[in-house]
């Protein structure tokens, strides 16, 4: 008996485990506190409403889901380019840097309304967002992983004639990959909270927009059911990110540290 | 298939006209085929020198010739080993043996056509320094010393007329070093490249080198030059020999003193 008991993966179990037990906690605190629907609703509660709103959750969250993978397939390729192009050059570090970390700074939320101006209320303006939130991580881990390189490596190559493209090609963006591929996941999440605050703002679909309209009529535990909506999604895109990282760098995951 | 090299009152100096000087009318030659080695104090400017003869970094005063032609770009033809064994980790040890392949002309314009030829040269490279088998092994998979052997594969997998060692040997235990020592012995005996060996173990330098060079402490000259005439090929008792105990005195007295005038 002992031996099939020890057997158990609690590695493997603990994040059901862990989920299972914030969902159990959470409900028994609404439960002994007797709080209201409208101020907290228990998890029960808004799993009866994500079956009953399940065509308003289902479309909105796709819609959030296309906006937001729009976005950062842009950043993606946006923000590789970039990357490289500021790891290229000293020049076009130092002249790029303060803007980028200028515009970095700019809530994305005061962004909104100028793109609404700009495109109209709707997908447009939230995949913009998404993509300017997401795309600065992809750049500035670009440009670490290019401005790391060993000089001694260096020098091993320019002793051998090589060039700059050389260099760049042979060593400079392999070694770039984990920074790259790392940032993904970063990127990722903050794509959700981009097309997220542009549908809150000015949108008619979408996640956001079907929580706030919810809010306004106080629906409280749809409110919960978008926010439950986002997570999941958020959590999948992660996990999937990271896979793809682990599959295109696992050179780089040699360390049993964190293991 | 070797190069002289010729450093003429070279003078460097880092971090701009009031930075650092590290070198400072600095003159030596290493003639073609010639193995020579540079000690001299902790931070004299010997890894400088070797900077400076591959064309990595150009002086603010003097002349470099490599080959009978003055250095104006870096070399094209060398091949270094560091006391880091660089090797990149996403390739196999194999691939970064091949590297200097992809990058020296001609070698990259046939890469992708005689492959297999280059492929089956690294391999005998490989066995040759004792790493047989382990081609397809990634470098952090390998022992420090392992990893090292690599390096100096991939140091001379394009045959270079010129081989740049700065102090390869550093980071390794005594008995891996002399082990290595013997390697690149055998392998210059071979080839007869010219090397210049940057090192600060004295022991190392009189066993593998025909001409030594002491430097000074900061800014670094030649105070001292030292031809080395053991016959070759040396084994390695001869450094337990009476003879080769006086040469070591000799060059640490040099050092000493190079020392106490910094």
């Amino acid at each position: 008996m002992t031996t099939a008991v020890s057997r158990i993966d609690w590695i493997r179990l603990s994040p059901w485990l862990y989920t299972i037990g914030l969902f159990v906690l959470w409900e028994a605190c609404v439960l002994v506190l007797g709080l209201p629907p409208f101020i907290l609703p228990a998890p029960t509660t808004i799993v009866a409403a994500m079956v009953e709103f399940w065509p308003a959750i289902w479309k909105n969250g796709l819609q959030t889901l296309f906006t937001t993978l729009a976005g950062f397939a842009a950043a993606v390729v946006g923000g590789l380019a970039l990357g490289l192009l500021v790891g290229w050059s000293r020049t076009v570090y130092a002249g790029l840097y303060p803007l980028m970390i200028g515009f970095n700074s700019i809530p994305k939320v005061a962004v909104v309304p100028i793109l609404v101006l700009w495109f109209g209320i709707g997908t447009v303006p939230a995949i913009i967002t998404a993509f300017l939130i997401s795309f600065f991580p992809v750049v500035v881990n670009v440009a670490t992983g290019l401005a790391t390189i060993e000089p001694e490596t260096e020098d091993v190559l320019k002793a051998l004639g090589a060039s700059k493209m050389d260099i760049m090609l042979k060593v400079g963006i392999p070694r770039a990959l984990p920074y790259f591929f790392g940032s993904l996941k970063v990127a990722i999440t903050l794509a959700f909270v981009g097309s997220v605050i542009a549908e809150t703002v000015a949108a008619n679909s979408g996640v956001g927009h079907m929580m706030l309209t919810a809010q306004s009529n106080f629906q409280v535990p749809l409110v919960f059911a978008g926010l439950v909506t986002l997570a999941v999604e958020g959590i999948v895109a992660y996990a999937l990110m990271a896979w793809v990282e682990k599959r295109m760098t696992g050179w780089a995951h040699r360390s049993g540290f964190a293991q | 298939m070797s190069v002289p090299i010729t450093l003429s009152d070279v003078s460097h100096r880092y971090g701009g006209a009031t930075g650092t000087l590290a070198l400072d009318g600095c003159s030596l030659t290493v003639r073609p085929g010639e193995f020579a080695a540079v000690v001299g104090p902790s931070g004299c400017g010997k890894s400088t020198l070797m900077k400076l003869a591959t064309g990595l970094q150009f002086p603010f005063k003097g002349t470099v010739t490599v080959a009978g032609e003055r250095v104006t770009k870096p070399v094209t033809m060398a091949g270094m080993a560091f006391q880091n064994p660089t090797m990149l980790p996403w390739r196999t040890t194999l691939r970064n043996v091949l590297l200097p392949l992809e990058i020296v002309r001609p070698h990259r314009q046939r890469f992708r056509a005689d492959r297999a030829i280059f492929e089956a040269k690294a391999e005998d490279l490989l066995s040759v320094v004792g790493l047989e088998g382990f081609g397809q092994k990634f470098p952090w998979q390998l022992s420090g010393g392992m990893q090292q052997r690599a390096s100096l594969c991939r140091a001379l997998i394009h045959e270079p007329e010129l081989l740049m060692l700065d102090e390869p040997f550093g980071a390794l235990d005594a008995f891996t070093r002399e082990e290595l020592w013997c390697v690149i012995r055998d392998l210059q005996e071979a080839r007869k490249f010219t090397v210049v060996l940057v090192t600060h173990d004295l022991r190392e330098a009189v066993f593998l080198a025909d001409r030594i060079f002491v430097m000074s402490g900061r800014p670094g000259r030649i105070i001292a030059e030292r031809t080395v005439s053991f016959p070759r090929p040396r084994d390695l008792s001869v450094t337990y020999t009476p003879e080769f105990m006086a040469v070591v005195q000799e060059l640490r007295a040099h050092i000493s003193e190079a020392r106490a005038a910094a």
